[in-house]
């Protein structure tokens, strides 16, 4: 859409701080839930990178922290019952963690947006939706009233809602689902963010659905060049869309690597596992093979690596090697192969078949 | 909208003319003699007794009675009390005594508990949130005819700072009858609001707001209240009906001459015209302003329409 050339202009301090680092940096993060019942580890130390232009997928199954995760990013984790306990979030260089409430919100919007699974419930019953998307110039940028509905619509247009001139004062529930998102995601790239989260975006659309919104978020994601985190336990949509996978096993990163690789040639039994879970159509009529068992209660992870207790390559005692008995010692993420990490003791193994 | 409303307004037809039947048949049945309570120690001649007999249809079937009532209220003619004053002359004489009443506590409930809740939801399970919920638990529980007579005594009397009886004072006479009756809704209110507000900061569009980096005020403000206060502010409305009805024992506490204690009298006095008047009327405000409140909540929430 060619109507977008007035307001994609950022703040001076929001610019790439030069080429070579990353937009954003997640290092070492680690963070819990205070409950009654004791303390849940969501997050155990996680790092990760997003360059511009680039789209990482974080994969995981329910409650394996990729959402925590995102929300700690964002800054709307709630807390209390959630600490950040460690670690950094840097955005073009400097740790978000360390920033005033101020400069954090700041940077909510124009630096670093988020559309969120639910559209029908992230979105407020009672405002229409040009006024939600228009909210984000009039809170960041001081923009009128009437200006801020004006840019609202062609925004509405960019994420090609249809007569959105007409719509722009409907209330979300007059959307469907599918137009929905579209309003999500007008509302996150309106400012015209660096890096945009979409924390499972197409779980709660239909199949056809689901395309148009991937491809609409691939489409302003080459526009504007923005990062992208793409959370999902969807494999199908992580092997269209995404650049380079993030596998979330218990609350760390299991895997890394490009979607390619990581997809045909997994290092780390988790990951073999969810690869063998995808319906096959030259298998057609087999079983599918699901990893047994149950994922792991982050109030008690299981000792060494939290995968072992289902892990179909697990090794004790005497069959492991000195220094990497799946019980007892705790795999770290580390380099297998050039731009692959994978966090097994026995990853040589695994690659090898 | 304008057809709802109007479909609602024309059934409140069948149901005042139902309740006025059934409070008539309730007066109807009342033992005692009406005339006889109206002449005390003092007998009357049984040519008098007649003559009154006959004078307010006392003889009559209960049906026909209601008949001759209803044929009345065609031309506005809502009958007499013994003393040949006219029902509405009464009702009009009353109503704005009680219609002061009640807009000093709506105005009350409505500040105070709003107030009250919103501060204890946003800052749930801290010191004020406590004290909110101590306070309105001993509120509630209190009856208010208790509670009517220990502010009497302590406010009215003992501190001297309202005063103690009746409506000399304009206004201000209204400001401790009004609490007393405002504060059971008061209660309700700031529990209601707090309840709301709690369960609106966890909503899924608050954390979408924060995450727009919205300031924290417009987040609260716009985000949380607005949405917190529909069903506050539904309650208020109907609550408004209610408190029209007349409060029975404030007003007789307070000594003050609003249509709660013209319904008590009369009901004592087996003036049957009298209680079929007014509580047609209590029922009417009633309905009306659940009307209003259903208007209103279509208003309030997009979601709802009535078409």
């Amino acid at each position: 859409m060619s109507t977008s050339s007035g307001y994609i202009s950022s703040t001076p301090s929001l610019e790439p701080s030069g080429t070579g680092s990353p937009v954003l940096e997640v290092d070492d993060l680690h963070v819990e839930f205070r409950v009654r019942s004791g303390v849940v580890h969501a997050v155990n130390g996680i790092s990760y990178h997003v360059d511009q232009g680039e789209t990482l997928a974080i994969l995981g199954e329910s409650g394996s922290g990729k959402s925590v995760s995102a929300q700690a990013i964002m800054g709307i984790l709630d807390s209390p019952p959630a600490v950040i306990t460690g670690g950094g979030i840097h955005f073009q260089g400097r740790d978000i963690l360390t920033m005033t409430e101020e400069e954090q919100r700041q940077i909510r919007g124009p630096g670093i947006a988020m559309i969120f699974q639910d559209a029908l419930s992230a979105l407020n019953p009672v405002y229409s939706v040009g006024f939600q998307i228009g909210e984000m110039f009039r809170a960041h940028r001081g923009t009128s009233k009437k200006e801020a509905k004006q840019k609202a619509i062609e925004l509405m247009d960019r994420v090609r809602i249809p007569a959105a001139a007409r719509r722009v004062n409907d209330y979300p529930h007059q959307f469907s689902g599918g137009m929905r998102q579209r309003v999500m995601i007008a509302m996150a790239l309106a400012l015209d963010p660096r890096i945009l989260i979409a924390d499972e975006p197409t779980t709660a659309l239909d199949v056809t659905v689901q395309a148009q919104v991937m491809d609409l978020l691939k489409d302003l994601q080459r526009d504007t060049g923005m990062g992208l985190i793409l959370i999902t336990h969807d494999l199908g949509v992580v092997n269209e869309v995404a650049d380079r996978v993030a596998v979330m096993y218990a609350g760390r990163i299991v895997e890394t690597g490009t979607v390619d690789e990581v997809f045909t040639r997994p290092a780390m039994p988790y990951t073999v596992g969810l690869m063998n879970s995808i319906p096959q159509v030259e298998a057609k009529g087999g079983r599918l093979k699901p990893i047994v068992g149950q994922p792991p209660n982050l109030a008690r992870i299981p000792s060494g690596c939290p995968f072992h207790p289902r892990c179909p390559r697990a090794r004790t005692g005497a069959a492991a090697a000195a220094g990497r008995d799946c019980v007892t010692d705790l795999p770290l993420l580390r380099v297998v192969t050039p731009g692959r990490e994978a966090a097994c003791h026995y990853s040589e193994e695994v690659l090898g078949g | 909208m304008g057809r709802y409303v109007a479909r609602r307004l024309l059934l409140t037809i069948p149901v005042l003319i139902g309740a006025s039947f059934l409070i008539f048949a309730m007066v109807y049945a009342l033992p005692g003699d009406p005339i006889r309570a109206l002449a005390g120690d003092r007998p009357l001649a049984p040519a008098v007794v007649a003559q009154l007999r006959a004078q307010f249809n006392l003889d009559d079937p209960l049906v026909i009675q209601y008949g001759k009532y209803v044929a009345g209220l065609t031309h506005l003619d809502l009958g007499t009390d013994f003393h040949q004053r006219p029902v509405l002359e009464i009702i009009t004489d009353r109503l704005p005594v009680t219609v002061k009443l009640t807009v000093v506590a709506v105005l009350l409930e409505a500040s105070i508990g709003l107030v009250a809740g919103v501060f204890a939801g946003i800052r749930r399970n801290g010191y004020f949130d406590n004290l909110v919920l101590v306070s309105t638990t001993l509120i509630i529980s209190i009856p208010i005819l208790v509670l009517a007579f220990v502010s009497q005594y302590v406010l009215g009397l003992k501190f001297g700072w309202f005063p103690i009886a009746g409506i000399q004072q304009g206004w201000y006479s209204y400001l401790l009858p009004g609490l007393v009756l405002a504060s059971g809704s008061l209660a309700y209110v700031a529990r209601l609001t707090r309840t709301s507000i709690a369960e609106n900061m966890n909503a899924d569009y608050v954390r979408t707001a924060k995450a727009k980096g919205l300031p924290r005020r417009t987040i609260i403000v716009r985000h949380t209240l607005r949405n917190s206060l529909i069903p506050v502010i539904t309650f208020i409305g109907a609550d408004v009906g209610a408190l029209l009805g007349g409060a029975i024992v404030t007003e007789a506490v307070f000594n003050i001459p609003g249509i709660g204690r013209a319904v008590f009298d009369a009901v004592r006095g087996q003036e049957g015209a009298v209680v079929v008047g007014i509580v047609t009327l209590m029922v009417f405000f009633f309905i009306f302003f659940n009307l209003i409140v259903d208007v209103l909540y279509a208003v309030l929430d997009p979601r709802i329409r009535y078409d």
